[in-house]
């Protein structure tokens, strides 16, 4: 299929160089690479920038209420297993106000495709800081700066049992499109965290990674089975250090021609290194005049993809084999099965 | 005698429940008419033999039954508490029986109790009118199982049958029947069954043998009820079977989104048990998740529906709204309880009905039913389905604890007999045209849902444009919209029964209730030999409302709260003079008190 008949006919209202236009282009072409039918794709979302993005697919779409389109998702695929479903979202719709359906779709390993657009920044009310802004951020409503601990998305995702969490950015088009068919092809709740910049309230947000010229430096591309590899001459590779007193495991970055150098496994059960790996480059979100702590890339890409259960698939399966072993199935079968008497 | 009232009241862990339920069941069996009301405390144990601990169940038997009653013939009081409670709050009249354990009314029962004498009856007042059965429940309970290999505890857990023999011997009811009734309820714990049968034996015999000093009593009456095949029902089952013959007959998949919360719980745990009836039921995260992954259901073009009490609607507020702005089917149950914030969980009141009416964002209208029965729940519930599916709009359906957790007889339909439901859809030539702003001559928009080839399109809880469906701020569109949406929820009015008067129409009093006081109201009206207008369709009201409240001459409008319904209608016919009489105690209306303040 075509990007082109995933677009719909509605004027894109993204500000002009918003991270999202990008995102939107990337979702149109992944939809088509995966190739299935529009009237067989919905499109859920709650409120914010993000959430307009039904608008712009020719596929189905709901533009729900803040912070709920992690719940109506869990009903449109539970109920209808055999559609695919998207959930675009944004970090104060989906780590904020819609919080409690965030986790609760993760743990439930319900099959969603969540695109969570994170620009640090709520923009559709003009500029107030999220959850994910960085300590000391200062915004309309933090003027002297926010006291909060910020979410690391990430974190968030791997606590409430995530089976799938990939990073992307808006700039880095092929790992976005790469990462949006990944998540579609994940059987599972998908999360896809897309770092995007706030043009008019946030903006510059991701630029230690989306400055074209440090990029390569500062992030690193994670693939399945290929070895950690990154730097503008592909001389950096990571590996992991166990600290001889403390016995607390961190990332290193070493020459890539050391054998220590990692392999990604993106589909091992065991957390640790995909939560080393996420969590790389994070530290400087703790503070917002944080220096540099350390020389580790952010990592982009699809960081985990195990396999589990799907609850859309659990309920239906309880249901068919109750139904099959049933006695009564129509209502007036159910009525016979009664203590009654005539009168 | 035609009907009688009948209370047990014990401690919680004493089975009251059970033993008011079989009682009430055998007497719908052998042709009566029944409307029960369970009474228990919120704490699950409260300390054994305390006030706190008291449960009780009233039931009230024969023919013209339409409530529990006020006040009961009979009563089992298994211990000192529950005695306590019972004459408190002038549960008994005053020629009533009451039946004591005196085993359970020793001095330490007494101080549990905070009885301040040791003589029980002269202390709580008890006139000399009301007759005292002591009986010795425990001892004669262990008697009856000395042969038994049952532990001390597992023994005293039987004294209940022991009194429902009793109760059985004093109505000369047929010991085969109650047997039969009796092995069904514990057809899940078969060693039960014979320990049990024996204590209820003995108790019936016990009351054949020693000649006790009251009389049998004979309910000779019959039911006025259809010809048909009956069961006793309680009403959130009655709601949930609703849903399902609705579903079956729309030929729609039932999704139910719900959080347990009480008193509606039941609701969930039937529609969860209900796998063979293809229902797939969501114990959601909180009760936005409940009626949002319903809202998602219905997107995707199920029968959708949530269920939930006072405070889970607060929380539903604004999901309802979306589904009023999306054009969505729904399907809300309120089972309201004593409000407002945590208020009196199991107890009942009327008080959410403003909220339904009125508790979202905006212009904001949405069909609200009430039941008004237990039995009619089922009614009512499937009229709700039928209602959303056809005129894609939310519909609130009101119940309350006391439908919800009282019993009375239903008349099992045939789904053939259920009145067809016809889901709005959508017509082919808008394929490749569709929008979601598209309508039916009716004013209902039309229904496509993700899988249909050639409908895609995009819904919102933002305002759309009335032509193209899409997002519109134009200040006309918005007021033609508001119009649109609020002319779709008056033409059902069109389609719905006119109000009916009952008891004597010509009258020129009529009583107005709505929803589950229709009971008390009905008994009342029959005393007062004046008219009653029970109310089951809320918004919109019936079309001949104004025809009927104009033709009399006093008009008095009861309700279980402070007055909001009176207040709904006096703002829609302000020439209409009305009264108002209002309980909010948590408890159902008595009888005598209505028809005290309707005499003056």
């Amino acid at each position: 299929m075509e990007a082109s008949q995933f677009k719909s006919d509605q004027y894109v209202r993204f500000c002009p160089g918003c991270g999202d236009h990008a995102i939107c282009m990337a979702l149109q072409k992944a939809m088509a690479q995966i190739g299935i039918p529009t009237h067989e794709v919905a499109v859920i979302s709650g409120i914010g920038c993000s959430s307009r993005m039904p608008h712009y697919l020719n596929t189905y779409g709901f533009n729900t209420i803040h912070g709920r389109g992690g719940a109506v998702a869990t009903g449109v695929k539970t109920s209808h297993p055999e559609l695919t479903v998207w959930q675009m979202s944004g970090d104060g719709d989906c780590f904020a106000i819609g919080g409690n359906h965030f986790i609760h779709e993760i743990r439930r390993n319900v099959d969603l495709n969540v695109c969570v657009f994170n620009n640090r920044i709520y923009g559709l009310t003009k500029g107030q800081y999220s959850p994910t802004s960085p300590k000391g951020f200062v915004s309309k409503s933090s003027p002297f700066g926010t006291v909060e601990r910020p979410f690391i998305p990430a974190q968030l995702v791997l606590g409430a049992r995530g089976t799938f969490f990939a990073r992307t950015l808006d700039v880095d088009m092929p790992t976005t499109v790469d990462c949006l068919v990944a998540a579609q092809q994940h059987k599972g709740c998908s999360i896809v965290e897309c770092l995007v910049n706030c043009v008019i309230f946030n903006n510059g947000t991701h630029a230690w990674i989306a400055d074209r010229e440090q990029r390569a430096e500062h992030s690193i591309i994670l693939k399945h089975g290929e070895k950690m590899i990154f730097g503008k001459d592909k001389d950096k590779g990571l590996a992991v250090e166990i600290d001889p007193v403390t016995f607390v495991p961190k990332m290193i970055v070493v020459p890539a021609d050391d054998p220590r150098v990692l392999v990604h496994d993106a589909h091992q059960a065991d957390t640790t290194l995909h939560r080393m790996l996420a969590l790389m480059g994070q530290n400087r979100i703790e503070n917002v005049n944080a220096e540099v702590e350390d020389n580790l890339p952010i990592a982009l890409g699809v960081i985990r993809n195990v396999e589990a259960e799907t609850y859309d698939v659990a309920v239906n399966a309880q249901i068919a084999e109750v139904r099959e072993k049933a006695k009564a199935k129509t209502f007036d079968e159910l009525t016979g099965t009664l203590e009654s008497w005539e009168m | 005698m035609k009907k009688i009232v009948v209370r047990f009241c014990g401690d919680s862990g004493d089975g009251m429940q059970l033993t008011g339920n079989m009682f009430a069941q055998l007497g719908a069996e052998l042709g009566h008419e029944i409307s029960t009301l369970p009474d228990f405390p919120a704490e699950i144990r409260a300390p054994q033999g305390t006030i706190g601990g008291v449960s009780g169940f009233q039931v009230q038997l024969g023919s013209g039954v339409y409530t529990p009653g006020d006040k009961a013939d009979v009563i089992v009081a298994m211990n000192a508490a529950a005695l306590k409670v019972s004459a408190q709050s002038k549960h008994f009249h005053e020629h009533a029986i009451i039946i004591v354990d005196t085993d359970s009314m020793t001095d330490k029962d007494l101080e549990k109790a905070l009885y301040k004498t040791d003589n029980p009856f002269t202390e709580l007042g008890i006139p000399e009118t009301v007759q005292i059965v002591p009986v010795a429940l425990t001892t004669l309970t262990k008697e009856a199982l000395k042969d038994s290999e049952m532990d001390n505890k597992s023994v005293l857990k039987c004294r209940n049958m022991f009194a429902l023999g009793l109760i059985y011997w004093l109505f000369d009811e047929p010991m085969e029947k109650a047997i039969h009734l009796l092995e069904d309820k514990f057809k899940k714990k078969p060693a039960l069954i014979a320990p049990n049968t024996k204590v209820m034996v003995d108790g019936y015999n016990y009351g054949q043998n020693l000649a006790l000093n009251i009389t049998q009593i004979h309910l000779d009456s019959q039911s006025n009820e259809a010809h048909g095949r009956y069961t006793s029902i309680a009403g959130n089952k009655a709601t949930a079977w609703g849903l399902i013959a609705a579903a079956e007959k729309a030929g729609k998949h039932l999704f139910l989104g719900s959080y347990p919360i009480t008193p509606a719980t039941d609701i969930l745990h039937e529609l969860a048990a209900r796998k063979d009836m293809n229902v797939m039921a969501i114990q959601a995260e909180d009760e936005i998740a409940g009626v949002c992954t319903a809202i998602g259901a219905a997107f995707a073009g199920d029968l959708a529906c949530t269920t939930t009490s006072g405070p889970g609607l607060s929380l539903k507020s604004e999901a309802i709204g979306l589904a009023v702005m999306a054009e969505l089917p729904l399907v809300v149950v309120d089972v309201q309880r004593g409000g407002p914030s945590t208020g009196l969980p199991t107890k009942t009141e009327q008080t959410d009905l403003l909220q339904a009416l009125y508790g979202r964002n905006g212009e904001c209208p949405a069909v609200v039913l009430a039941a008004s029965s237990s039995a009619n729940c089922f009614d009512f519930a499937y009229e709700a389905c039928k209602i959303a599916l056809e005129n894609m709009t939310p519909v609130i359906l009101m119940t309350d604890t006391y439908l919800a957790n009282g019993t009375a007889l239903w008349r099992i339909p045939k789904l053939a007999e259920l009145p067809a439901i016809k889901p709005q859809s959508v017509p082919e030539e808008l394929k490749g045209k569709f929008n979601p702003a598209l309508r039916d001559e009716r004013g209902v928009r039309y229904w496509a849902y993700p899988g249909m080839e050639g409908y895609e399109h995009r819904n919102i809880g933002l305002e759309r444009d009335a032509q193209r469906g899409t997002i519109s701020t134009n200040p006309e569109n918005h007021e033609v919209m508001v119009k649109a949406r609020l002319h779709k929820i008056e033409q059902i009015a069109d389609r719905i029964p006119e109000l009916k008067v009952q008891c004597n129409a010509a009258s020129d009093t009529l009583l107005v209730g709505w929803g589950s006081t229709e009971g008390h109201l009905h008994a009342a009206a029959d005393e007062l030999n004046c008219a009653l207008a029970q109310f089951n369709y809320i918004c919109p009201l019936p079309k001949n409302t104004r025809e009927v409240l104009s033709q009399y001459k006093r008009i008095i409008v009861c309700e279980l709260n402070t007055g909001q319904f009176a207040a709904y209608l006096r703002a829609q016919f302000p020439d209409i003079k009305m009264e108002q009489y209002n309980e909010i105690t948590g408890q159902p209306f008595a009888v005598e008190r209505i028809v005290n303040y309707v005499k003056g």
